[in-house]
């Protein structure tokens, strides 16, 4: 491989005059080189490890297993979609909740708070971000969980009773409390990512639309917000594929019903918390096979999601923002 | 501009700025509530016999977590040995050698990796070892390296594998910000690359890389899923590494969805001990570059 010496995107570049040509030289660095493709290799084997893992299911079930809704352990029939339904409505739950509030707060953050305030504030979102899902779901069991049966539920029945999404009975856990604790999760992880966003939008953007005489609100709105639009939706995807990949602190608080229902109160299931909590009871190899099919349906849609927000940070904003993780 | 279109303006922004506020109130608010949540329902289970003594059996009360937090620190340190080496060697080829095209792929696959969801780590792991052991065929001999079965060799390879790309992006950045000068003038001397590379550049980077191995370590100290499918979780002491073995998060996971009170409390305990665990190594590592992030937000 050609070393790139007049790249000036390479930090560590020199003349090749001066690069060593001995031995120690070449092996280290063919040394590093192989430690850096571990990234390829780890992802060709996720995907054979998973391939390899539900080959039963797949030849069994072939694409009929994407559009049945049938999940019979008994009887060994397996179809993915109350899960794929379960993923999709507990993750737009959580980004209908999450998104406004983390761009609000990404906005707060980088344009309006007050100088002093905003590093406490950085400083505790990223702490939310390090609480471990696990712990989040202990928390949502014995206190989110009967606050909401207690007094969201009724209220949001009493309140919207008429639309078919908040009818039938209030157990608590359910697909809506699901859908809370990955709000409560992803939360953190837009919020940070806007906030990064929106630092990188130039100040001259800003000083521009302050000369014109915006109040600070304007400003926001006219320089900053529509300038790092592509930004914020790279964000917004960037959570998605975290929302849907959520485990512990969903398989804990939804209820794991395998059905499918137009209530969000009902108790309901997604990919991710199907194979957490069915794993261990999975007998059958067939059914451990179908177990793997989910993981394999779960890993397409995350890979693709978070690819597609990686595209567009990376096209916004160069390699100068990373995301945070 | 007419006064009460001003006035209309100036109380747009002013709403603006509560409303943002609220908002940033309502997402820090969760952060709270557990940490009160946790101290309240957690800190009367802390004490002596929760460090020193293994789980009581089932309906049995007392019991602690010993197994569990000591399993929690093999663990991580298994997947230090795998995490640490890749990530940090793969960080230095991105920074010092490559190829911005290849670089860049590099990069790519490492940020998808980072969200590929930790319950299909587990799966993969569990595929790759648990399941039928990981043996090499030398010259038709096999070599068992792993025996089947759920093991803390397992559950801290998937953690290792996790940290690396995590290691390798932080590593990356950290080692870019040490000047060119640095290399020039060591190079300029005779040092051979590979020893300018190690003994200047990384030596020069190493608090920024071992920052982000502890926020790597912390990341993964809390994961339960990926373990259900490789460590398993162990009642008791962890005699050997081919065992199935207790960690903290699954401790907790196992407690907090049984029917017994007293495992619900120390659910509560084991969460408080973890969080202040993985609270503490963030709060430290931030002490630790303060001078750094002050340069960065002023």
């Amino acid at each position: 491989m050609a070393m790139a010496e007049s790249d000036p995107n390479v930090a560590g570049t020199i003349p090749r005059a001066l690069a060593g040509r001995r031995f120690g030289d070449r092996a280290f660095k063919w040394f590093t080189l192989l430690m850096a493709l571990t990234v390829f290799v780890l992802i060709v084997l996720i995907g054979c490890e998973l391939a390899d893992g539900s080959h039963l299911a797949l030849r069994q079930f072939g694409w009929r297993f994407l559009v049945s809704s049938e999940w019979d352990p008994v009887s060994e029939q397996f179809g993915a979609l109350p899960f794929v339904f379960g993923t999709l409505v507990s993750s737009a739950i959580g980004l209908i909740i999450a998104v406004p509030l983390s761009i609000a707060t990404a906005v707060y953050l980088t344009e309006l708070a007050p100088q002093w305030l905003r590093q406490p504030l950085t400083i505790f979102i990223e702490l939310l971000a390090a609480v471990p899902s696990v712990i989040l779901g202990l928390w949502g069991i014995f206190v989110m969980v009967p606050w909401l049966r207690v007094h969201l539920f009724p209220w949001l029945k009493g309140a919207f009773g008429f639309l078919p999404l908040f009818q039938g009975p209030i157990y608590g856990l359910s697909m809506l409390a699901g859908g809370i604790i990955i709000a409560i999760m992803v939360l953190p992880i837009i919020t940070s990512m806007s906030r990064e966003i929106l630092r990188s939008v130039p100040g001259l953007q800003r000083e521009a639309a302050y000369a014109l005489g915006a109040t600070r609100w304007e400003v926001t709105r006219i320089a900053v917000l529509s300038y790092a639009k592509k930004g914020l939706f790279g964000a917004v995807i960037l959570g998605l594929g975290r929302a849907l990949g959520e485990t512990m602190a969903v398989t804990m608080v939804i209820g794991n019903n395998t059905q499918i229902a137009a209530s969000l109160f009902a108790p309901g299931n997604t990919l991710a918390s199907a194979i957490a909590n069915q794993f261990a009871e999975a007998t059958g190899d067939v059914y451990l096979s179908a177990l793997f099919e989910l993981g394999l349906v779960l890993l397409g849609v995350t890979v693709l999601v978070n690819a597609f927000a990686q595209l567009i940070l990376k096209t916004f904003a160069g390699p100068s923002v990373t995301p945070q993780n | 501009m007419t006064a009460p279109n001003h006035r209309r303006r100036r109380f747009k922004n002013a709403l603006m700025q509560v409303f943002t506020c609220v908002c940033a109130v309502l997402v820090t608010l969760p952060l709270f509530l557990v940490f009160f949540y946790l101290l309240k329902s957690g800190i009367g289970a802390v004490n002596g016999h929760f460090f020193t003594q293994l789980p009581a059996p089932p309906g049995e009360t007392g019991g602690g977590m010993a197994n569990a937090i000591v399993g929690t620190f093999e663990l991580l340190g298994l997947a230090a040995l795998v995490g640490v080496p890749v990530g940090v060697l793969g960080g230095v080829f991105l920074s010092e050698y490559g190829h911005s095209r290849l670089n860049w792929w590099v990069r790519f696959a490492a940020d998808v990796l980072n969200g590929v969801p930790s319950i299909i780590w587990g799966m993969v792991v569990y595929g790759l070892i648990v399941r039928h052991g990981l043996g090499l065929n030398l010259f038709g001999a096999q070599v068992g390296l792993i025996d089947r079965g759920y093991s803390a060799w397992a559950g801290g390879l998937v953690l290792g594998l996790m940290m690396i790309p995590l290691i390798m992006r932080t590593s990356e950045e950290v080692l870019r910000l040490v000047p060119n000068g640095y290399r020039e003038a060591a190079l300029a001397l005779g040092i051979a690359q590979w020893r300018t590379v190690v003994q200047i550049v990384v030596r020069t980077a190493l608090k920024g890389i071992i920052t982000g191995i502890l926020l790597a370590l912390a990341r993964v100290a809390g994961e339960t899923a990926p373990l259900i499918f490789t460590a398993f979780g162990n009642q008791f002491w962890n005699r050997s590494l081919a065992d199935p073995i207790a960690a903290l998060p699954l401790q907790i996971y196992y407690y907090a969805i049984g029917p017994y009170e007293d495992w619900h409390r120390q659910a509560w305990a084991g969460a408080l001990v973890l969080l202040l665990l993985i609270t503490v190594i963030n709060v430290s590592v931030r002490v630790l570059t303060r001078d750094r992030f002050s340069q960065r937000h002023s």
